[in-house]
């Protein structure tokens, strides 16, 4: 238990430094927010822009899919602000920097994730906290225990999902020695396949983000659950409950594919 | 001008080194346009309503911003801002050329070498396998030919004045943040401009960014008809003037003014 503690007080040391050390340049970090958040809101502006031509889609009105939209950009907001070290991962193993790493008496997820928390990628947080406060005002929601719980479950196994796809990214380096832009396209492109309800794209895509990368099991079930709406693909309710975990086991899961890559690390030797 | 074809011939040969990285980018924008395509045709299903733009149309405007995605002003030039950073621009005070022209050169192979690069496999793929149509007719392909390069002319001069403002504030990141922001929203790569409301289209026309994406395309499609060429040209020409003469004001008045940054 002791060992869990330390590592919180060292992640919150590490977070502290950084924080205080981007708050240096004001003006710069002032423009460099607002700038963020207008590319991040950008999305949201294209949901209202598309609902108001064409009223919903696939049986989904603009409410459910803000709903969906916040659910999937405050996971990844979150997995993305703790994991900005594995982000940069390349270019360590490239330099040689992950071997100091590798001889501090913590563990290396701990300070890799603890690297550097950008105050820019938290700008995600806030047209997905928009977007969430914006539904559940027009939705009227069922906020039973059963459901605020599950949404809880949904960003948590969200976040630790892109989490584990970002440390996965960053284990394929270990080979490598090059992050690769086509996971990107996993990341990036899976925030924006799962904030629309994925009942409207092609089976094969749709069967991809649910089996393959498991994104749909942490936005698209659970939210139909807590929004009390069947779904039109004919799963059970308890398994748009039970889907989140396997966001989790996702994480669990990559962590072991770090450790074993961890485990056959060769340093560049430069 | 020669100097200009030394540069983007130096920044092809540099460009074909990374193979691999060019085909990642390109799987990338393949699966980029896949996703926006199936949400574009779930829309249409999902309304009767007669729209501004049919959804072929729509489909193809998206194979095009895939395709020419790598010409948007969407970065500083990161080996400028190094050399403000670590004061080698002192050589690039010291070249025998016009500063800001030698910029705009830069800039303009800069935005030209990786766009040629993926727009030619990204277009064959999207004709042979996705259905995109060609241009409307022979006036059409020439008239966005000819808006095409104009596009890539403002990105350039989009560019340059973005990494003129890095002079005064080194990092250049919260500038370019805010313009990315604009340029996502306002030049039709996130939702082709015909779909906005009726509302803020004169705003929109107004604004420089249709002239990155909107205006070439919808000439290609021929939603803007040939008879209206003229005007949106102008349009881009005139943009295209204006980001040149305030870069090359504030570049004259960085200059005058200047601290080399190191030792």
């Amino acid at each position: 238990m002791s060992g869990v503690l330390d590592s919180l007080y060292v992640y919150r040391r590490f977070l502290g430094v950084s924080l205080r050390s981007q708050m240096q340049y004001k003006a710069s970090f002032l423009m460099q927010l607002a700038g963020r958040l207008l590319v991040n809101s950008g999305e949201l502006i294209a949901i209202f822009v598309l609902f108001d031509r064409f009223g919903s889609i696939g049986g989904w009105n603009v409410y459910q899919v803000a709903f969906l939209y916040g659910i999937v950009n405050v996971s990844f907001a979150v997995a993305d602000a703790m994991s900005t070290g594995f982000d940069l991962f390349g270019d360590m193993v490239k330099s040689g920097d992950f071997d100091r790493i590798l001889t501090r008496p913590r563990s290396t997820v701990l300070q890799l994730g603890g690297q550097e928390l950008t105050l820019r990628r938290i700008s995600r947080l806030t047209p997905g906290i928009a977007a969430l406060v914006f539904a559940a005002m027009n939705l009227e929601l069922d906020w039973s225990l059963a459901n605020s719980g599950l949404l809880l479950l949904s960003v948590a196994g969200g976040a630790a999902l892109f989490a584990g796809l970002i440390v996965l990214q960053a284990t394929l380096a270990f080979w490598t020695t090059e992050t690769l832009e086509l996971m990107n396209a996993l990341t990036y492109g899976g925030v924006e396949t799962t904030q629309y309800p994925i009942n409207i794209y092609r089976p094969w895509f749709r069967n991809f983000f649910t089996f393959g990368v498991p994104l749909a099991t942490v936005s698209y079930f659970p939210s139909l659950a807590i929004m009390g709406v069947p779904d039109p693909l004919g799963t059970p309710l308890w398994f748009q409950y039970l889907a989140p975990l396997i966001g989790i086991g996702f994480l669990l899961a990559s962590l072991q594919v770090w450790r074993f890559g961890v485990r056959r690390y060769m340093s560049t030797g430069s | 001008m020669s100097s200009y074809w030394a540069i983007l011939s130096a920044r092809f040969r540099s460009l074909l080194q990374y193979r691999a990285a060019a085909l990642a980018g390109l799987m990338t924008q393949v699966f980029w346009g896949l996703i926006r395509v199936m949400i574009f045709q779930a829309f249409y299903r999902s309304s009767n309503a007669e729209q501004p733009m049919s959804g072929s149309d729509v489909e193809t405007y998206i194979w095009l911003g895939q395709a020419f995605l790598a010409a948007l002003p969407w970065n500083v030039d990161t080996d400028l801002r190094a050399m403000i950073r670590t004061g080698g621009i002192g050589y690039e005070l010291v070249r025998p050329v016009d500063l800001y022209s030698y910029w705009f050169s830069r800039a303009l192979a800069w935005r030209t070498a990786p766009m040629l690069m993926r727009a030619v496999p990204l277009l064959v793929f999207a004709f042979v396998l996705m259905g995109m149509s060609p241009p409307v007719s022979l006036g059409a392909g020439l008239a966005f030919a000819v808006s095409m390069c104009a596009a890539i002319m403002l990105s350039a001069a989009m560019t340059t004045f973005l990494n003129v403002t890095m002079l005064w504030t080194i990092a250049g990141d919260g500038v370019m943040q805010l313009t990315f922001g604009l340029i996502m929203i306002f030049s039709g790569m996130l939702v082709p401009l015909p779909l906005f409301p009726d509302w803020s289209q004169p705003v929109i026309n107004a604004m420089p960014f249709r002239g990155l994406v909107d205006t070439p395309y919808r000439l290609y499609l021929g939603h803007i008809p040939l008879s209206e060429f003229a005007g949106v040209l102008a349009h881009q020409l005139f943009w295209i003037m204006a980001f040149l003469i305030a870069g090359r004001i504030a570049m004259a008045s960085a200059l005058r003014k200047v601290v080399v940054q190191g030792g």
